[in-house]
């Protein structure tokens, strides 16, 4: 009998993660730089982040993983802007703050708000933006636009090139999720 | 009942997985399970510490067209403007085939040279998942002096222009502000002066930079030779890089007029201590020929 127990409570504790957690390795996050000078663009592929049914939500982004057209370039945002090396990655945490607003059963896109802490080179700040969440076949996915602030991260850009760089950066995640297996 | 304390064991570790709704940490604690190799990037500004290459490739599709300039000495004073009057001038363009694979060809004024080289990155400094304390290169050229015959009387063959130059390049990037390097070299001359005189010449460099913040560093760059020609210098050079986008200024105070390894290690006359000095700068812009985010990176 007790081993009913145990093996039901264990079959209800899998279940129970395997539904409620979704993660992805893949995720994307693109920023684009849009100056009159100079447009920069850079990519990075490798974003891991986990999302709960209950809104909550995670991401684990390597700074040196942005992929830029010119190496220099990228050189320089990991050295001089980033500096990755005292700084190795960005993060977030937060939660959507109206789950209830997602069927998880029924395809389709729905408009969340997110709220959370967002951590750039070293310094967090209280973030809070849109994002859509779609469901088509089970598949779940998320994406949001939004700025980030140079200044608010005290990513210091040099007077030399203020006319290159633009003060607010302008960041897309997109982020498709698989159910999490242990 | 060892199979109930296995069940409970279970459920006791899924728990713990479950309990664990901190979904960042989880995250941090998946990531510093997959250690992954970070490669040390930026141990020198250049791809020269300032006469002498520096362990920095070029990436691939980068080309870089470098301007070096050397004034006069320094002690010619007024008259000269302390040198400014006189200019020696190299001017060259280095490639990036490959991350690891970089060729150059260049052409100086003084004595009229030509030079090449290829760079092969055979190290690379790393941390995490593969270790790796350094980054070696090997450096191969040919210098190509073209001033005409001193006696064209006598028979004078092609070959007896030719300059060759075998070099490995030791660096390490100890921490964000303070890289070095150790070069030993070896420099072919085909014609020598004196009957004597060695043509295969030995020496060692050494060459760091400091950073002084984000966008200067000074760089210190020292030859030692093991067998030299008569009446020939030891090079040594001081001087900062200055960055700004997609240049790099470098300026610097040397004794060293020539600009190619022959004429920079082997061939220099000028003594630091009877202010045989000059002042000089590199300049480099470098261009992208091929999207970096196009190219497959192994590892």
């Amino acid at each position: 009998m007790k081993s009913t127990i145990f093996s039901f409570a264990l079959l209800f504790s899998f279940t129970a993660q395997a539904q409620e957690i979704f993660s992805t390795k893949t995720g994307q996050i693109l920023f684009f730089s849009d100056n009159p000078i100079e447009k920069i663009e850079a990519t990075n592929s490798e974003v891991s982040s986990l999302l709960k049914k209950d809104g909550e939500m995670a991401f684990n982004v390597l700074i040196k993983g942005f992929k830029f057209e010119r190496a220099l370039m990228q050189e320089h945002f990991n050295e001089n802007y980033l500096e990755s090396d005292k700084f190795p990655k960005a993060s977030f945490k937060g939660k959507i703050t109206n789950p209830e607003a997602i069927n998880w059963d029924k395809d389709g896109e729905y408009n969340v708000k997110v709220v959370g802490d967002l951590t750039i080179h070293g310094e967090t700040q209280k973030a809070n933006h849109d994002a859509i969440i779609s469901i088509k076949g089970g598949k779940i996915s998320g994406k949001s636009k939004f700025k980030v602030k140079c200044a608010d991260y005290k990513i210091k850009i040099p007077s030399v090139v203020k006319d290159k760089i633009a003060e607010n950066i302008d960041v897309t995640v997109e982020c498709n999720y698989e159910p999490l297996k242990k | 009942m060892p199979k109930q304390v296995f069940l409970f064991g279970l459920i006791l570790l899924s728990s713990s997985l479950f309990a664990q709704d901190d979904l960042l940490k989880m995250l941090e604690e998946e990531a510093a399970s997959e250690p992954t190799t970070e490669y040390a990037t930026a141990t020198f500004k250049s791809t020269r510490i300032i006469n002498s290459q520096s362990v920095e490739n070029l990436s691939e599709g980068t080309l870089d067209f470098r301007i070096l300039h050397r004034f006069g000495y320094v002690n010619t004073g007024i008259y000269e403007l302390f040198g400014l009057d006189r200019a020696s001038m190299r001017m060259s363009f280095d490639y990036g085939i490959k991350d690891w694979l970089t060729v150059g060809v260049g052409r100086s004024t003084f004595e009229k040279q030509y030079d090449g080289f290829i760079k092969a990155k055979i190290l690379r400094q790393s941390k995490g998942k593969r270790n790796m304390p350094i980054t070696l290169n090997y450096i191969a050229g040919t210098m190509i002096k073209s001033l005409k015959w001193t006696d064209p009387e006598r028979e004078n063959y092609f070959s007896s222009r030719l300059y060759y130059l075998h070099q490995i390049t030791i660096g390490r990037k100890f921490n964000q502000n303070f890289s070095l390097q150790i070069m030993p070299t070896l420099l072919h001359h085909n014609l020598v002066a004196n009957v004597g005189d060695p043509n295969d010449l030995f020496s060692v460099g050494v060459g760091g930079r400091i950073k002084l913040n984000k966008r200067v560093s000074l760089n210190v760059e020292y030859f030692y030779q093991i067998n030299k020609l008569p009446g020939t210098v030891n090079p040594l050079s001081i001087g900062f890089d200055i960055e700004t986008g997609g240049h790099v200024f470098q300026l610097h105070f040397t004794n060293a007029i020539g600009m190619t390894e022959r004429s920079f290690i082997t061939e220099n006359k000028g003594r630091w201590d009877k202010g045989d000095i000059m002042f000089g700068f590199n300049l480099s812009r470098s261009f992208t020929l091929k999207d970096n985010r196009k190219i497959k990176k192994k590892d």
